[in-house]
């Protein structure tokens, strides 16, 4: 029998450890960088037993419960390891732990403001805060943990507080997160008095006890509360604000795994407190998925900084999760168990994929970003002669991410789509043509992300360099790559090995649905993946690797027999015969999305604007002055007229403000007098 | 096992052999529409000949990507090949990828090519990359919406499943959905393997070129396999088509008969099929760039309609 609890509470136990020595060093001024790379190393530790713990309560299938009291009524410090707790916490100690390894290297370049004790104090404080979320088993301590992840983050965020940048980055985060928090507020009370519990097991199911209406007013709430942290469009302008200005690895560690709270939430709210839920909610968390998925990797598009772009790309992902969240809502609805198993597996695979891809591609442009000092790619190219291996590692968090095989995106896109793809026939309406609609715009997104990664590899790590910094950059240090390498190969195992991986779903799909779905999407002594059954299709991205390698033998017969004595020389490119190739004549990041700009005008209306000076003639300009910029959507149509309304409300609101505390102190007590008339009944 | 493993080697002659000869036909046809001589029909054997023992220049800017991307876009496109039925109605390695494991593998091989072709640094390769990303990238909701509709009617994604589905029903091409998806294919067909109205092979004309600039900096043995996997890939398309909607003469198994009889058919219809890609090349014009995306919302428009009618006579 596996120590799973005592793994677990040494994890936590080990991060609060190194969360107070790093505070104690900070007080203690011991600024030398060895505190950084003993407390990472701490918690790189702390992950590899929180690993354990989860991964034991998954294979093994025991839950765990462990609560102490507060002495206060309806809070128990309550923690639990059930399978879907337990993925999550799997999830998140795998991509701590390599991020903590990168961070090794990473913070010893001046990152911390010369403050490595307090950085680590919030990082440790961080990942044990997260591990909390994940696991707390009673809604006021999950709040509690809720909201000192989004502190913590907040502090991580502005960690370089000299940057008006990233100040307002991180007062956007905080600010969104309190919105959405309000509205977790309304849904769980909601389900907490219908269930007369605050404890998450007697929730299960509480969906069901309370009227349509209020149940629907809960699922909203909790949608929407959820959807602000995973980043859902529209609730998303938080994320490419805060993302990229945090330091790399902190954008890895949100992007990778914070955002996953919030999809967490929604697991546990679709699959755990709601028994059953209308067909609109799961038609709006589909349509939520498209358009997140659609819009996300269409502003990451027309992205040039770097870290922006993966933010973007985060939203992207968010929405392929949520397909498979709303087809499974919608399939059990229809009453198909089995095709809600695969798309919650689809899901919650991608989750998974998404963490460990978008925590590599952060962290390869963390190196970059380090290496050459700019987030903007124009500037960058030809990195790949400077930075090898962050270039290859980069170049595998790219594959994966654009859904190519044989990596893990591809897998648990092919779920996505299988699962789609039984919709069809599993629902009864027109309806049914949402989902092949949907099939097809994941289809174009994936297709817009590979194109998106064309160019951010393409721009950042190919041609020559664009500048200075990019033509002098460093390669990342040894610990920050093994950071990568170990995401890298995870990459591949998950994709390669992905059979041996999807039989972890069963518990939680038992749960959710009360079928075990994974024992028949592995076939052929664990070669095929299969949608179901191997009628309906299968995928081995093990053997379509051995067969890609084994048919390397025809090119590499035909240069033995004919091109063998072929000449090999190297020489400055052809160019279409234009001499002396600079990196001036070099596509740029702008210019390769252009024709998506075009295209799809109506939604970035792009504008331009072309300056030319001349002396003589028009013909020979001596200056041009360019500007090419395309209007942020939803900042400008929905949250300015948003903010001026709540500026408006506060300026009104601000003739009861008198600052006198006389008056503060009456509010209180009318407001008390009040609560307790109408809100205490028995 | 042993069956399977000649059946594999059989494929891969078949395909390697096979593609150029397609690729030489549309070219002598065309030329024989509009009345020029043109090259005869073996001409891309010989250019892959010569290109495989010429000597080659790998720009001095590039790095090593420059030097993958021709063996990873062969071997993608190659792979792809062997995922689907063409001869039999068993596509050797069926099992290990259906129809969407054959257009991730060629987005795989795209992904690399745009990336060599970024790779040089010359303002072509990029431009041509650029294209033909954005071009795969919209042509992609069609080509799954086409896809779906089959493998809806299949119940499989998987391909030899499928064909087998459609032998099941010899006149079933005649059904509006397989028509509508039929069409939308067929757009797509044309912009992923860049004919005219999308791209013309034949150009050199700076502006216009999308695939060509894209590969402009290979030469000698790299040229030669990219030009064979991009004959491959149309190969692969077309095959998709002829096979998915028109499964007359697949054999059943990979016996020698079987092949007598089923090949010279294969044959036949991917040449009527070029017949129609060439009629439609010489009867049009090439499109301004941005009027491919009209051109491929009517495909994606097509795909729809036929989805939207299987629902309607299935019931």
């Amino acid at each position: 029998m596996w120590p799973i609890r005592e793994l677990y509470l040494a994890g936590l136990l080990l991060y609060a450890l190194a969360a107070l020595t790093g505070l104690a060093a900070h007080l203690r001024k011991i600024r030398a960088t060895w505190v950084a790379t003993l407390l990472c190393c701490a918690a790189m530790v702390a992950a590899a037993f929180e690993f354990s713990a989860s991964a034991a309560s998954l294979l093994v299938g025991a839950e765990f419960n462990w609560s102490l009291p507060s002495g206060m009524p309806f809070l128990h410090y309550g923690v639990r390891l059930d399978p879907l707790s337990a993925f999550f916490n799997l999830s998140l100690s795998l991509l701590a732990a390599c991020v903590a390894l990168y961070s090794v290297g990473y913070l010893k370049r001046g990152v911390t403001r010369n403050r490595p004790g307090l950085f680590c104090f919030f990082f440790n404080l961080h990942l044990l805060f997260l591990t909390l979320v994940f696991t707390a088993s009673n809604t006021i301590f999950f709040f509690i943990a809720w909201e000192l992840v989004v502190v913590t983050a907040y502090f991580l965020v502005v960690t370089d507080h000299e940057s008006a940048e990233s100040r307002q980055g991180g007062m956007l985060y905080i600010l969104m997160s309190r919105g959405g928090t309000g509205l977790l507020f309304i849904g769980f009370l909601l389900l907490a008095s219908a269930a007369g519990s605050m404890e998450f097991q007697a929730m299960h199911g509480s969906g069901a006890k309370l009227t349509p209406a209020l149940g629907a007013a809960a699922f909203l709430s909790l949608f929407f509360g959820f959807g602000v942290k995973a980043g859902m469009i529209p609730l998303h302008i938080w994320l490419p604000a805060a993302h990229p200005v945090a330091p790399s690895n902190v954008s890895a560690l949100m992007s990778g795994i914070v955002i996953k709270t919030g999809i967490y939430g929604m697991a546990r709210v679709f699959f755990d407190f709601y028994g059953d839920l209308p067909v609109w909610a799961g038609l709006l968390v589909l349509l939520a998925g498209v358009v997140s998925a659609l819009l996300g990797v269409l502003y990451a598009l027309m992205e040039h900084d770097l870290k922006r772009l993966l933010a973007y790309h985060s939203i992207e992902n968010i929405g392929i999760i949520l397909m498979g969240f709303g087809s499974a809502v919608l399939f059990r609805s229809f009453g198909h168990p089995q095709l809600a198993a695969l798309a919650l597996v689809a899901g919650l695979f991608h989750t998974l994929n998404h963490g460990v891809f978008k925590c590599l591609l952060f962290l390869g442009a963390g190196s970059v970003v380090q290496g050459t000092g700019t987030r903007n790619m124009e500037q960058m190219g030809g990195l790949i002669r400077r930075m090898p291996w962050t270039a290859l590692f980069f170049l595998v968090g790219a594959i994966a991410i654009s859904g190519l095989p044989p990596f893990n995106g591809f897998v648990s896109e092919w779920f996505t789509y299988q699962s789609l793809l039984a919709g069809f026939g599993a629902t009864p309406t027109l309806a049914r043509i949402v989902f092949p609609i949907a099939g097809a715009m994941l289809a174009l997104t994936a297709a817009l992300a590979a194109t998106c990664f064309v160019k951010a590899f393409g721009i950042t790590f190919l041609a020559l360099p664009r500048c200075n910094s990019a033509e002098h950059a460093t390669e990342a240090r040894f610990s920050m790559q093994a950071g990568m390498a170990t995401l890298a190969v995870a990459c591949a195992v998950l994709g390669l090995g992905a059979t041996w991986f999807v039989p972890i779903f069963a518990p939680i799909t038992q749960n959710a649905f009360g079928v075990q779905i994974t024992p028949q999407l592995v076939s052929a002594n664990g070669l095929l993946l299969t949608a179901g059954s191997v009628q309906n299709g299968s995928v081995s991205p093990l053997m379509l690797a051995v067969a890609l390698v084994a048919l390397g033998i025809v090119p590499l017969a035909l240069w033995f027999l004919l091109g063998r004595k072929s000449t090999r020389v190297t020489g400055p490119s052809w160019d279409c015969g234009l001499p002396g190739l600079t990196a001036a004549n070099e596509y740029t990041a702008t210019a390769f999305s252009k024709p998506l700009r075009m295209i799809f005008g109506a939604l970035f209306r792009p504008r331009r604007e072309i300056q030319a000076q001349y002396d003589v003639s028009p013909y020979y300009p001596k200056a041009i002055h360019f500007e090419s910029e395309i209007v942020p959507t939803f900042e400008t149509h929905f949250y300015q007229p948003l903010l001026a309304g709540i500026q408006m409300l506060a300026a009104r609101m601000r003739r009861i403000q008198t600052g006198s505390i006389h008056a503060y102190l009456a509010y209180i007590f009318v407001t008390l007098i009040l609560l307790l008339l109408f809100g205490v009944r028995e | 096992m042993m069956e399977q493993v000649l059946a594999i080697f059989f494929q891969v002659a078949l395909v390697l052999l096979l593609a150029p000869l397609v690729t030489g036909f549309n070219r002598a046809m065309k030329a024989r529409v509009q009345t020029r001589r043109g090259p005869g029909l073996l001409q891309p054997y010989r250019d892959l000949y010569k290109l495989l023992r010429k000597g080659m220049v790998i720009p001095d800017t590039s790095s090593w990507i420059f030097s993958a991307t021709p063996y990873v876009l062969f071997v993608t496109t190659l792979l792809a090949s062997l995922l689907i039925p063409t001869i039999s109605a068993h596509a050797p390695l069926s099992l290990f990828g259906g129809v969407l494991a054959v257009v991730y593998l060629l987005a795989l091989g795209r992904f690399f090519l745009a990336l060599g072709g970024l790779d040089a640094g010359s303002s072509f390769g990029g431009l041509g990359s650029s294209r033909e990303m954005t071009i795969a990238a919209i042509a992609e909701p069609a080509l799954m919406l086409a896809v779906f509709t089959v493998a809806i009617g299949a119940g499989s994604t998987n391909l030899s499943m499928v064909v087998q589905a459609a032998q099941g029903q010899s006149w079933r091409f005649l059904a509006p959905s397989q028509m509508l998806a039929f069409a939308a294919l067929f757009i797509v067909l044309i912009a992923e393997t860049g004919r005219i109205p999308v791209d013309n092979p034949a150009t050199h004309l700076e502006l216009t070129m999308i695939h060509e600039a894209m590969i402009l900096e290979y030469s000698g043995p790299y040229l030669a396999l990219i030009e064979w996997a991009s004959a491959i890939k149309q190969l692969v398309l077309m095959t998709l088509l002829v096979n998915i909607f028109f499964p007359f003469g697949l054999s059943a198994n990979w016996s020698s008969t079987a092949v007598l009889i089923s090949l010279p058919l294969y044959i036949l219809k991917l040449l009527l099929l070029s017949i129609v890609v060439v009629m439609v090349e010489v009867t049009n014009a090439k499109m301004r760039l941005f009027r491919v995306p009209e051109l491929l919302t009517i495909a994606f428009v097509l795909g729809a309609l036929a989805l939207i009618s299987t629902f309607i006579f299935q019931g």
